[in-house]
């Protein structure tokens, strides 16, 4: 118990020195880079939620951090501009404008009953079969984003979102994400889900209702996944469905892989380190574009060192950089020895 | 009459293309039981080949093999940079080692040559129309057929009577046994690897000539079609594989021949919801491969 509370300790006062001494410096480019980091944060522990503890790989998270946005959006752009920003939505759902905090929480909530619908079949999978449905509902997802105008407005840009996120609603949301899948993880669910991931056949033996605790694991998965998407709507204010496929799913994965799949720890840390790590990278981009040092644009740099980075972490430290252990049980199993000698 | 024939040659030239899709990805799955997330790009590899080498001068079938060897090369190199080195380590580390050397070879094309379309040379016959019992058809799609008979002969008789297919099929069925037995393992995933690209080649060469232009994004949709039809055939079966290419056609095809236009957009949606379905009902596929993982 100590060691969790140390992990949540340990994690969330990151997020809080990050907050203050971004406040205390007061740059605007800090700012978006914590408030973007504190999103990520929120997506990535989802996916941690439900891939570190099954040992499944998902790719269909990314589409309900785009249930999540499109929900919000729906409900938040104010009366008068929806005419404009969604010409064909439904009368029922036209008049309705409220306040963007609720309609977060409510954007998540539908994402985590979309995924209760789709998935519950799916847990029965395994290994590849697993990730290619996976994959097939991603691209469900995506296609009926792209297509259903009345409420997408299509595969164009839908704008008009009231700006709502701060930082402080980022991290907040953020440190709440981790103490829940800290909490996730020591529970009962919990445990029963990795002791499956560990050996499939052992758990079911010993009676663990392995689709059951996957449906749940995935379920809470997509909450955080819809919080997260909505979030970031009110934080960009204006996006289409491209935001929500193969590109953003292997900025996340990466995020969650370098750090460690299994523990919270590593999700947490992959985050920051990617999130930066890829911001000095598009700042250098951005750089040299505007130096037009070469004849054509300068992109895909910042993917190419991140897939180069997942190729390298997954081989050295297949594991991640936290591969087994929590931060706060390192930390005590560091104090310990000391006290031994 | 000659809609039934035009119908057919519809089906047949689009599945023999999606047919030949599914066996490259299915190859390596049915040895390694790991999605290869970069098949689409090997596609893409081929595709830019073609570009990079059209100003050479050369005839179009030297640039086409040039390409198709790039695949091939491609193929191999996946192996050595995606699959080999976290191999025996775990399926979620290789899926997602595949998946981000696909990302890298995407970003590559974008980085080095350019995010808008290039003009790949096609052949004159390509463009050209034939016109026989009442049906007028592109020359392409016989050119597909065709293509498709040759390739999936020429792949049955390599999987049926030489060393290296038995091989194949061997470590397929039981990889620890076939080792103990002699295969030398790394040859033969390298070779499926190889074989894996050669068929990326030649669907490239039929999907890119289609379009006429190859794009960094290329590979995608190919992916998703190998993607389908082996799960709708079955993801250890080769014949499985291209039963799965025609039938996807076949499906592909009646729909657009009879879904109303509003629904049509939504035809991917379609197709993916019976993919899942498919593998809830029969999460092996339509063709079985044995309990025991032999394979025919």
């Amino acid at each position: 118990m100590a060691r969790n509370l140390t992990t949540i300790a340990v994690l969330s006062g990151l997020i809080l020195v990050m907050v203050v001494a971004t406040n205390l410096l007061g740059v605007r480019l800090f700012d978006r880079l914590a408030i973007n980091l504190c999103i990520s944060l929120v997506l990535v522990l989802g996916l941690q939620v439900f891939m570190g503890n099954s040992g499944i790989l998902s790719f269909a998270h990314i589409g309900f951090m785009g249930i999540g946005a499109y929900t919000t959006a729906v409900l938040t752009i104010p009366v008068r501009m929806k005419g404009m920003s969604l010409p064909d939505l439904y009368p029922i759902v036209a008049g309705i404008e409220l306040s963007p905090y609720v309609a977060i929480l409510v954007g998540g909530l539908t994402a985590a009953a979309v995924a209760a619908v789709v998935s519950y079949p799916l847990m029965r999978l395994s290994d590849a079969a697993a990730v290619i449905t996976s994959f097939a509902l991603l691209v469900v997802l995506h296609t009926v984003m792209t297509h259903w105008s009345e409420v997408t407005n299509g595969p164009r840009t839908l704008f008009g979102l009231p700006r709502a996120t701060d930082l402080n609603l980022a991290a907040g949301t953020a440190i709440l994400a981790i103490v829940a899948a800290v909490a996730f993880k020591e529970s009962r669910a919990g445990l029963l889900l990795r002791s499956s991931r560990d050996d499939e056949v052992a758990a079911g033996a010993m009676g663990a209702h392995i689709p059951r605790l996957r449906w749940q694991a995935f379920i809470l998965s997509a909450l955080f996944a819809g919080i997260g998407g909505a979030l970031w709507g009110h934080f960009i204010t204006s996006f289409s469905p491209k935001a929500f496929f193969l590109k953003e799913t292997f900025v996340i994965l990466g995020m969650l892989v370098i750090g460690g799949a299994s523990t919270v720890t590593g999700a947490v840390f992959g985050a920051i380190i990617v999130t930066v790590t890829f911001e000095s990278l598009r700042a250098l981009e951005a750089g040299i574009n505007q130096a037009k040092i070469f004849s054509e644009q300068v992109i895909g740099l910042t993917e190419i060192v991140l897939a180069l980075a997942m190729i390298v972490v997954l081989v050295l430290r297949p594991g991640g950089l936290f591969a087994t252990q929590e931060i706060g049980a390192l930390l005590w199993r560091r104090a310990r020895k000391k006290e031994d000698r | 009459m000659s809609f039934f024939l035009q119908f057919m040659i519809d089906v047949l030239s689009l599945g023999g293309a999606y047919a030949l899709m599914a066996l490259g990805l299915v190859i390596v799955y049915g040895i390694l039981r790991l999605v290869n997330f970069a098949y689409g790009e090997l596609i893409m590899v081929a595709g830019y080949t073609m570009y990079l080498t059209s100003g050479s001068g050369l005839p179009w079938l030297v640039m086409a093999a040039v390409a198709v060897l790039m695949a091939i090369m491609a193929g191999i190199a996946t192996d050595y940079i995606a699959f080999r080195p976290v191999r025996a380590k775990s399926v979620t580390a290789v899926l997602i080692t595949s998946f981000a050397f696909s990302t890298l070879l995407q970003n590559a094309a974008l980085l080095f040559i350019s995010p808008r379309p290039r003009n790949v040379p096609l052949p004159e016959i390509f463009s050209e129309t034939v016109q026989f019992a009442g049906v007028i058809t592109p020359a392409r799609n016989l050119i597909t057929i065709a293509t498709a008979v040759v390739m999936l002969g020429l792949f049955s008789w390599l999987m049926r009577h030489t060393v290296l297919g038995i091989a194949m099929r061997a470590a397929a069925t039981n990889f620890t046994m076939a080792r103990m037995l002699g295969v030398p393992a790394n040859l033969i995933i390298s070779s499926a690897f190889a074989i894996s690209g050669l068929l990326a080649g030649v669907v490239s060469m039929l999907w890119i000539g289609r379009v006429g232009a190859v794009v960094p994004g290329v590979g995608l949709e190919p992916l998703l079609i190998a993607f389908i039809a082996t799960v709708i055939g079955g993801m250890r079966s080769l014949q499985g594989a291209v039963l799965g290419g025609f039938l996807l056609a076949f499906m592909d095809i009646t729909l657009n021949f009879t879904l109303p236009q509003d629904l049509l957009k939504f035809r991917d949606a379609f197709t993916f919801s019976l993919v899942i379905l498919i593998l809830l009902w029969r999460p092996q596929g339509l063709i079985r491969g044995p309990a025991s993982g032999q394979r025919t």
